[in-house]
This record gives C-alpha cells, structure tokens and sequence, in this order.
C-alpha cells in the first residue's frame, strides 16, 4: 500500500467540458449502425414468440424467394459454425452451464430467442422476408416461477440436466474464520428482523440499441460492435468459434451507452459472425428497440430473504441472507457472478459480527439476466438498508442513528469486514453530517411530525441510505478466487509524437463516460503538455491489443492508474536525452510542469517534446539510449475501490392517490479524489435517476406464458426530468489509499445508494398507517393497496419475531 | 421497427381525401399528426394499403368564433390549441387538458382532431369533447354529416368516422359563466392518463346550476359520470356534497385491468380525481 501523494495539477480536478460531445450529442461521428461497407447485407432475425417450445419444423425457403432477399439460415444450418455462446463466470465447479447455440437448433427457451435469420440487400427486405419464414413450434410447459422451478417434479427449463438449480454458493463467516456463527446470533438475538424483498426485473434500456457490422474480406475478420468490451468479445470469439484469436479484430466506436446491458458476447454478435463468414461478405445487424427490450439481458430479478439479529440498543450481532437469483434461461457472460458481487456488500459500511450469504442461482423460461449498473451491489444494499430502516422502527430509534451504532469509525480504516474485505479508506460520519445538514433533516422531522398529528392526506417521508460498494474490478488474484474467467488489470499505452504531442491507447472502452477528457487532463498533468495536445484512442484491438475494458466502475480506478504509471515511464525515459540537450548529469534534473530543469537553476530547461525531436531526429543521443519514449503499464489493483456516502430523500405521499413524490434528494458521496467533477456530477445524476427507476417505476413483467408485456416505453416506464426532482449534491473526499490518483469508482454509486433511500422514504411516510413495506417499483396502486391492507389489517410487510 | 410497404396519398382538398380514401377501400387510412398511426405502422400493428396523408389540406385548420361556439379545424396541432387566445377565453378546459398530451414533441405533431378521431379512451381529449358536448363535423362521399359526442364514440379506438369519412372539425360550446378543470393521474409526464376526470361547473350562488363530468380511460370509450352530474345538479356547492357526488363517479363505468392499473383501483381513482376536478372547476 502506497501513500497517496499530492498529485494536484492544473487539471486534475477541475471542471472540463467533455471533448467528445460535441460528435456524440449531433451525432457526426462513427456509431456501428452508420457503417456501411461495398457489397455489405442486412440481417434481420425472426425470434421465437414462444416461452418454451421444441422447434418441430422449419423452412426458410419462401424468404429466400423473395425480393432483395440472398440468404437465409436456421440454427441447424450453421450448427457447427456458431459455436456456443460463453459463461465467463462459471461460480463453483458443480454450475450447470448449458449449451447456448445464439440461433436456436432444437428447442427455444425464451421468448425473443433468435431462430433464423435473413440476409437482404437491404434493412426492409429482409425484415418483410421474415413473415415468409415457416416454424411449427410444439409447446412447453414454461417454467417462471423461481421457487416453483426448484420444487420437486418441477417443469424444466433444460430437460438434459434434471433440475433448473443452476448453483447454489455459500459465504459463512464462521466457516470463512471472518467472524461468528451466525445461528448462534440468531439464537442469543433480542431482535430478530424477518424480511421478504423482490428485486424486480429490470431492462437496461441503454440510448443507442445493439448493433453489429462484420467484414470478413479482410486477413482479419473485422467486427464493429456497440459493445462496452470489445477486447472480451474478441477472445470470447476466437475461445467459441475456434477462429485464430489473431484472425479477428474488434472494433468498438462510438457506443450510446450500455449500463451494462452492453458487457455481454451476444446471439447477435455471433449470428452476425457466423453469417458473415458464411457468405463470404460483410454484413450488419441492428436491432430495434423492441427486439432490444425482449431479448437484450435484463438486470436484477432476485428474491432475498433477509434475518437480521440484533441487541434492543440498537447494535447488530448478525446478519443471514437467503438469495434466490433468476439467472433466465441461458447464462450470459457473467449471469451467475452477478448475485456473488453482491455476497460481500450486504454488511455494508457496518460492523456486523456473523454474517451468512447463500445463494441459488435458477433457470426460468425467461430472457437472461446479467450485469446491470451496480450488478448486485443495489440488490444487497437495498436489502440491508431497507432492514436497518426496519430494525429501527422496530426499536422506535432514528434510523441514522441505528446506523452510527453499527458503522465503521473512519479512525477504523483500514477495516477487514465480515465478508473478507478490507475497506482501505472512509469517512461515513462526515458524508452524514454534510447530508443532514444541506437535507435539513430535523426540520423535515418536524414537519413530518406535524402532518401525521393534522392527519394530512398527503404525508411526508424520509428516507435513509448510507451505503458503500465494491467497485473499480477489480484485484485479479480475488477474481481468481471466485472462478472469474479473466484478470482485473488495465493497461495503458502512451506514444510521444515527434512535435510534442501525446497518443494515449487505453484498455478501457468508453460509451458515454468521458475517458477521453478526463484521460486527457490526468496526462496534461503528468506530462505537463496542454489538455488540447494529447488524443486518447481507445476500443480498437487493431490499435488497442490489450484491455479488459469498461464496467464495474474500473475505468479511471485501474485504468486511470495504468495511465499514470505509462506517464511516469516516459518522464523516465526522457530524463537522459534531456541530460543530454543540457549537458548534465541526469541526476541533477528535476521534472517540474512538463520541463526538465537543473536542480536549483531553473534556467536551462528542456521540454518533453524538445527530448521527443531529439528521439524523432536521433542525431544526437547519448550511446546506448533507445530512441523511444513510448511506455506502456498495466496495473492490477491490490483493492478494490471503495466508494461511500449518504443519500436522504424526503417523499411525499398522496394517501388517497397512493402516488410518491419526491421533495427533496440530497447526495453526498465520496469518491475520493476527483479528476473532472463535472463528469462527477453527471454520473452521480443519472445515476440517482435509475436507482429513483427502479424504486418508483420500472418492472419488466412477464404474463403467465411467458410473454414480456412490457416490450415498450409505454408499459416500461423510464422517468424523464419532468419526474424527477433537482438533486441537490455534494462530496467529501476520503482519497483511495491505494494507488497515487486516490480516485475511487463514481458509475454505480448513484444507482446502488438512490433506491433504499426513496423506498425507505416512501414507507416512512406510510408506517404510522401500518405500512412495513412496499414492493419495487412502489407504483401508485401498490402504495394505495398497502395503506388499504394495513387498514384492513391484512398485511403487515413481513414477519417479525 | 420498419412498417410494411404502403402507398401513400397526399391530397389538397376534402373532396379529394374522401375520394382517395374511398378508392382505397377498407386498407386505406387517414393520418393527420401521425402520433398514434406511426407507432403503430412501425410495430406492424397496423398494414394499410394506402395512407393518406391529410397535412395538405390546409381547409382543415384553423380555429374560429362561430358565436355561441368555437368551431377547430380537425388539424390543429396540439401547440397551435395550446397557444390560441379563443381556446384560453372560451374554452379553458380544452387548452389545460391539451397541456397534458405527452410531451413537447408529441403536441407539435399531433392534431385535436386526430386525436378525437383515434378514439383512445385513454387518451385526455375524447372525455374533455364529452363533457363539452362536443358537435364533430364528417365528411364522407354522401357529403357531410354532424355527430354529437354521445354518439361519436363508438368504441375501443372506434370513432363514428367511417373508413371513407374524415373528420373536418369539431364544434365546441363556450363555457361562458362556468368553471372548468382537468384532472389528469399519470404515472411519468409524458404517459397516458391511468384515469382522467374532465369537470365542468356552473355555479348559481351557493348551489351547483349545472355539471358535466366525463371520465378518461375508464372504459371503452369516454365516460360520461351521469350520476355524478344528477346528484351535484342543484345542489348545494359544497366539499361535502361534491365529495359525495364523488363516490358516485365509476357507476356504470367498466374499467380494464393491465399491466400499468387495475379496474378496483381504476374506479377508486375515478372518485378521488372527480372530487378534486369538481372542487377545482367549482372553486371549492
């Protein structure tokens, strides 16, 4: 472990406006769907309309008469060409991993999975030829119930493997020597807290749909993707298809966000794939958005039983955590791992002494889930927020204070949890108290105090979050450990151009965040050359070989760090040619904002250009010197990153409407040190928007066949600014202690603290009515049929004992 | 999604999109602003032959006072009902419920007589023509025929616009002397009303002299709550006997459960959002 140091520059942390929006807000610049290259086809796909169904009959023969229309193929077709698509999180040696041919052969799975598919001259034909395509399906019984679809005698979602038990993993702090048992906190508890809460299936719902293109005239088969991992995708190719790793380049330009609905190898890709290589032409694939919302992985779809044990003062002894996570019907690139991502994180920032995580992941007749932002990080945090809520109306104490009871005192850190991590660095008292106050959170109190004795119609709530997370993916020595199919490293490359400037290749693959800006301050810094002079490339293997790309909140936390280091090695390496041009000895230099000068005579100075001429020209180096200031660095992060804060959100609630809205939302986060708080603030918004999503609005349903009937923006509701209140933010900055930037992860915080805080508030509004919960999304009926049931009392949100 | 192939016919007069319509048969449909035919010939929802585009037909728009009434031309945008100081002063109600129509984008495309003519129980305009009694003007090959809004609409997106028929424009009654509120329940901004109350009140004193109240998407059509207007009718303009009134609101409505509402829910919603839209139009 490093000590931060004072790294602050011209540019690191300060405002910069982002210097690829002006391409990607008028869309001037190269998005897959644009490319179009000679002789280039359209593919179209006709997707299954059933659940579950054996494929008795097909023929794609009358599409392939029709005009426009060159080729069309069902699954049996290219059988042995398309490979099977991969799982790279395979969580325990015993995980069912069933075949995923991406066009289906024998039987379909879910509704939306691809059967066959047209390839046209252009987009229109080959959608109108699908209509021509004959499949007769024989129905089955879909299985869409998790805890029905782990019962004996139980239909199966793939009949071969004799249950739809796709794993069962197992975190015991007792047995992990991580803390205690934690039935014996069960048994000595004075509390017991008994909770049922259903994370509701979610779509990512990223701007810009998937799209392909696949050129394999080429020596390398070229694929354009709009994918957030196009260095993964390449090796998942060449691993799936048996095509030399060196054959295949992918391309990923510009990328309309993702949310992690793009961290996925799809059907599509590999269909494109596959046909492209068929026909001996390049071709493209785009989806629609309705094949995007039935068919692109959807997020979260959990069940998580919670029993929390605690004393009558408010200090927790133990926590148990029953998760049952619907992994869909096929697994993704990181299905089943999604749920153990959020093992570690139910203890929170809290200082829990038995902690027990057991998880079954459980096939059903449904589109697959996977990573989406936040990838259960959300799904744990809401859980544990939601119960401290409860244990402290069950104790009548105010729910901050319940949490200062059990948190972790920032003269704790470095803190090992009770899950097995240790959290470098944190300041939860500070991020509190800067919440409370700009919440103004007594004075809410008294209101609130107020309207439930007036008996207002329209009460006031107040919710709570105080959450951390484990970002930044992430060490890989801990991926190893959890049967992660790759490392966690980034890697950066810096090129010094003979007139000065600076190329930056990062392993990193943005779509949407900003790494070209913020890359472009953090080198400005360390080179000390203008923001203006350095270029940031990135997403090609062609120019990019190496990376592991963007999620996780991993970009700036490993590969910001692997740029740095880059930085650092080309200082280095100029130092002697500068020595040189000075005559001096290079021990006598100093490198002081982007010049080479002698210690204690700041005069005489070279310029890291002067020394990248020198290099270019290589008339005059000193002997043995390499004439090259390219460097490159990888960086494997000995931690994760550790991000924390307090979100309070006041609701308020119309008990005649059932309707929630939001007054107020403070955010106080702290992501350490911060390189563009701009691009900070942009992430913290939207992030907050989709946590209030999921808390308020957005749930894909499925009808009892199986059917999405959520396959729009009408039925799956997105709030748009005119739903959502002014958030009101602000940070403290505890730096990582990791690493020389002190930059913790910003891209999930938002999401994984929002929700707990608006459901907390929804259901403190509601809980002198009898209201102990509210299903997600809280929707005006649920709300309204709450306060009916508690009238009734028919219902009292969950157990207790 | 790509809607399938269709001609496309874009006359200048009425004569010519009744003949056009006419030609085409019953594959052949009107679009005005489009907002609710695009979606649907993009989610293949809808196949016509022939789409017969009414944009050019400049006959069909315009707002003008025709005495005791306004009479709008079927293509007014929303925007330009939105913006129309005979709207403001005669009829509020109609600009306050246009406010509400999806959103910004949506309100410049899309046309009141559109709207009226896609009979969408859900959506804000139908029950607001309801409660106005509302006169639609319809021409059709046989020449022109008038319909009052109890007849108007027929059913789910059924109006008494027949496949060769357009609908020319639409004749609104100024409330002069009465009060008027829309009150709209909706999940986001720009969605449809889960349910919608159009209220119009005229007070005489310390009594209700007259009340029309009509229902958005509680059931196949617009609803008119006749009970609700009988018992306010003459009685006294108070919280209390609007509150009652209230109660009576989804009498005789038939409600659908979806995805986004139930029909029990539906119906509570009706009483809570009449009690509010008749308090506001009464000035209660």
């Amino acid at each position: 472990m490093t000590v931060t140091e004072d790294r602050s520059g011209a540019e690191v942390g300060r405002d910069r406006r982002r210097k690829e929006d002006s391409r990607l807000i008028t869309g001037r610049t190269m998005w897959t769907e644009n490319i179009s290259l000679p002789g280039m086809l359209h593919l179209a796909i006709l997707r299954s309309p059933m659940a579950h169904a054996r494929i008795t009959h097909i023929d794609v023969g009358p599409a392939r008469e029709l005009p426009g229309v060159v080729e069309a193929i069902a699954g049996r077709d290219i059988a042995d060409i398309q490979g099977s698509l991969p799982c790279a999180w395979p969580v325990t040696e015993e995980m069912i991993l069933p075949d995923y041919p991406p066009l289906a052969v024998d039987e379909v799975r879910h509704a939306g999975e691809p059967v066959a598919v047209v390839a046209a001259r252009d987009r229109v034909s080959a959608i109108d030829a699908l209509e021509a395509i004959e499949v007769d399906y024989e129905p089955l019984p879909a299985v869409l119930d998790m805890e029905a679809a782990l019962a004996d005698g139980a239909d199966l979602v793939h009949s071969g493997h004799g249950t739809n038990k796709c794993f069962s993993w197992i975190l015991d702090s007792a047995e992990a020597g991580t803390g205690d048992d934690v039935g014996r906190a069960e048994a000595d508890a004075e509390v017991v807290i008994k909770r049922r809460y259903l994370q509701q299936r979610l779509i990512p719902a990223f701007m810009e749909p998937r799209s392909v293109v696949v050129d394999p005239t080429g020596e390398q088969i070229t694929m354009w993707s709009a994918t957030q991992i196009p260095h993964i995708l390449r090796l998942m190719l060449a691993m799936a298809t048996g095509v030399a790793e060196h054959k295949i380049r992918v391309i990923a330009p510009d990328v309309g966000g993702g949310f992690g609905g793009k961290l996925q190898v799809t059907p599509e890709e590999f269909i494109a794939f596959a046909a492209a290589r068929r026909f001996g032409r390049p071709v493209k694939y785009v989806e629609s958005r309705s094949e995007s919302m039935l068919s692109a992985h959807h997020g979260r779809d959990q069940i998580q039983d919670i029993t929390l044990c605690a004393k009558r003062d408010g200090t927790v002894t133990g926590l148990s955590v029953k998760l049952l996570a619907n992994m869909g019907a096929y697994l993704g690139i990181v299905t089943p791992g999604v749920p153990l991502l959020g093992a570690f994180m139910y203890n929170a920032i809290y200082k829990f002494p038995a902690y027990r995580f057991d998880c079954t992941g459980v096939f059903t007749n449904t589109t697959k889930t996977d990573a989406y932002r936040g990838a259960g990080r959300p799904e744990a945090t809401f859980a544990i927020e939601r119960t401290m809520d409860e244990l402290a109306a069950e104790l009548g104490m105010d729910p901050l204070e319940v949490r200062r009871r059990n948190w972790i005192g920032h003269d704790e850190f470095p803190f090992t949890t009770v899950a097995g991590l240790t959290y470098d660095s944190g300041n939860y008292e500070a991020a509190t108290d800067k919440a409370m106050e700009l919440f103004g959170y007594d004075a809410l109190r008294r209101e609130q105090d107020e309207r439930r004795q007036s008996n207002d119609p329209v009460q006031l709530g107040i919710g709570v979050s105080t959450y951390t997370e484990m970002c930044g993916l992430a060490p890989s020595r801990v991926l190893g450990q959890l049967r992660y199919g790759a490392g966690g490293w980034e890697t950066a490359s810096v090129r010094m151009l003979p007139t000065g400037k600076v190329e930056v290749v990062t392993g990193t693959s943005p779509h949407g965040q900003g790494h070209e800006t913020a890359w472009s301050q953090i080198v400005a810094d360390e080179l000390g050359v203008p923001f203006d002079d350095v270029e940031v490339l990135h997403g090609d293997t062609r120019t990019s070989h190496k990376g592991l790309d963007t999620y996780g909140s991993r970009s700036l936390a490993v590969g910001g760090i692997a740029l740095v280091n880059a930085c650092q090695k080309v200082v280095d390496k100029a130092k002697p040619i500068a020595a040189h041009l000075l005559e001096c000895d290079p021990a006598d230099l100093e490198f002081v904002n982007g010049q080479y000068q002698v210690k204690g005579s700041p005069g005489a100075a070279k310029t890291l250009g002067d020394c990248a001429l020198a290099v270019f020209t290589s008339h005059d180096l000193p002997d043995g010197v390499e004439p090259n200031l390219d460097a490159d660095a990888t960086f494997d992060p000995g931690n994760f990153s550790y991000p924390h804060g307090t979100h309070l959100c006041a609701t308020e609630v119309d008990t005649e409407t059932g309707r929630v809205s939001i007054r107020s939302y403070v955010a106080v986060d702290d992501v350490g040190r911060v390189v563009n708080p701009m691009i900070v603030e942009g992430q913290v918004h939207g992030g907050i928007a989709q946590g209030i999503g999921q808390a308020l609005f957005e749930e894909a349903v499925y009808d009892a066949d199986g059917n999405l009937l959520t396959g729009t923006f009408v039925d799956y509701l997105l709030p748009g600014s005119p739903d959502l209140p002014d958030f009101v933010t602000a940070r403290t900055e505890t730096p990582a202690t990791d690493h020389p930037l002190g930059a913790k992860g910003v891209g999930e915080a938002g999401t994984i603290a929002s929700t707990p805080a608006v459901v907390n508030a929804v259901v403190d509004a509601l809980r002198p009515l009898g209201v102990s919960d509210v299903r997600m999304p809280c929707t005006p009926e649920r709300v309204w049929q709450a306060i009916r049931d508690a009238r009734n009392g028919a219902h009292e949100g969950g157990e207790r004992s | 999604m790509i809607p399938a192939a269709f001609e496309y016919s874009r006359p200048t007069g009425i004569d010519d999109a009744v003949r056009a319509l006419s030609e085409g048969g019953e594959d052949a449909k009107a679009m005005a602003g489009g907002q609710s035919l695009i979606p649907m010939l993009r989610l293949r929802l809808a196949v016509p032959s022939v789409v017969v585009d009414l944009a050019g037909i400049t006959d069909l728009g315009g707002i003008r006072d025709d005495g005791d009434a306004l009479v709008i031309g079927a293509m007014t945008t929303h925007d330009e009902v939105l913006n129309d100081e005979l709207i403001k002063t005669h009829v509020p109600l109609i600009a306050q419920a246009t406010a509400t129509v999806a959103d910004r984008q949506v309100r410049h495309r899309g046309t009141f007589g559109g709207s009226l003519a896609h009979a969408d129980p859900a959506g804000d305009l139908p029950s607001v023509a309801a409660a106005l009694d509302a006169s639609f003007e319809i021409a059709g090959p046989a020449g022109r025929r008038t319909v009052p809004a109890s007849e108007f609409f027929v059913d789910y997106l059924t109006s008494a616009v027949q496949p060769d028929e357009i609908l020319v424009s639409i004749r609104v009654p100024k409330l002069g002397g009465w009060g008027s509120h829309y009150e709209k329940f909706s999940r986001v901004a720009q969605a449809w009303a889960m349910v919608g109350v159009a209220a119009a009140v005229r007070r005489d004193n310390g009594t209700i002299a007259d009340a029309r109240v009509a229902l958005t998407n509680m059931g196949a059509t617009p609803v008119r709550a006749r009970a609700v207007e009988e018992a306010l009718i003459g009685g006294p303009a108070s919280a209390d006997a609007v509150a009652a009134a209230a109660e009576r609101a989804a009498e005789g409505a038939e409600p659908s459960s979806d995805v986004s509402a139930s029909a029990d829910y539906r119906s509570h919603l009706a009483t809570v959002l009449t009690r509010r839209a008749v308090s506001a139009a009464g000035r209660l």
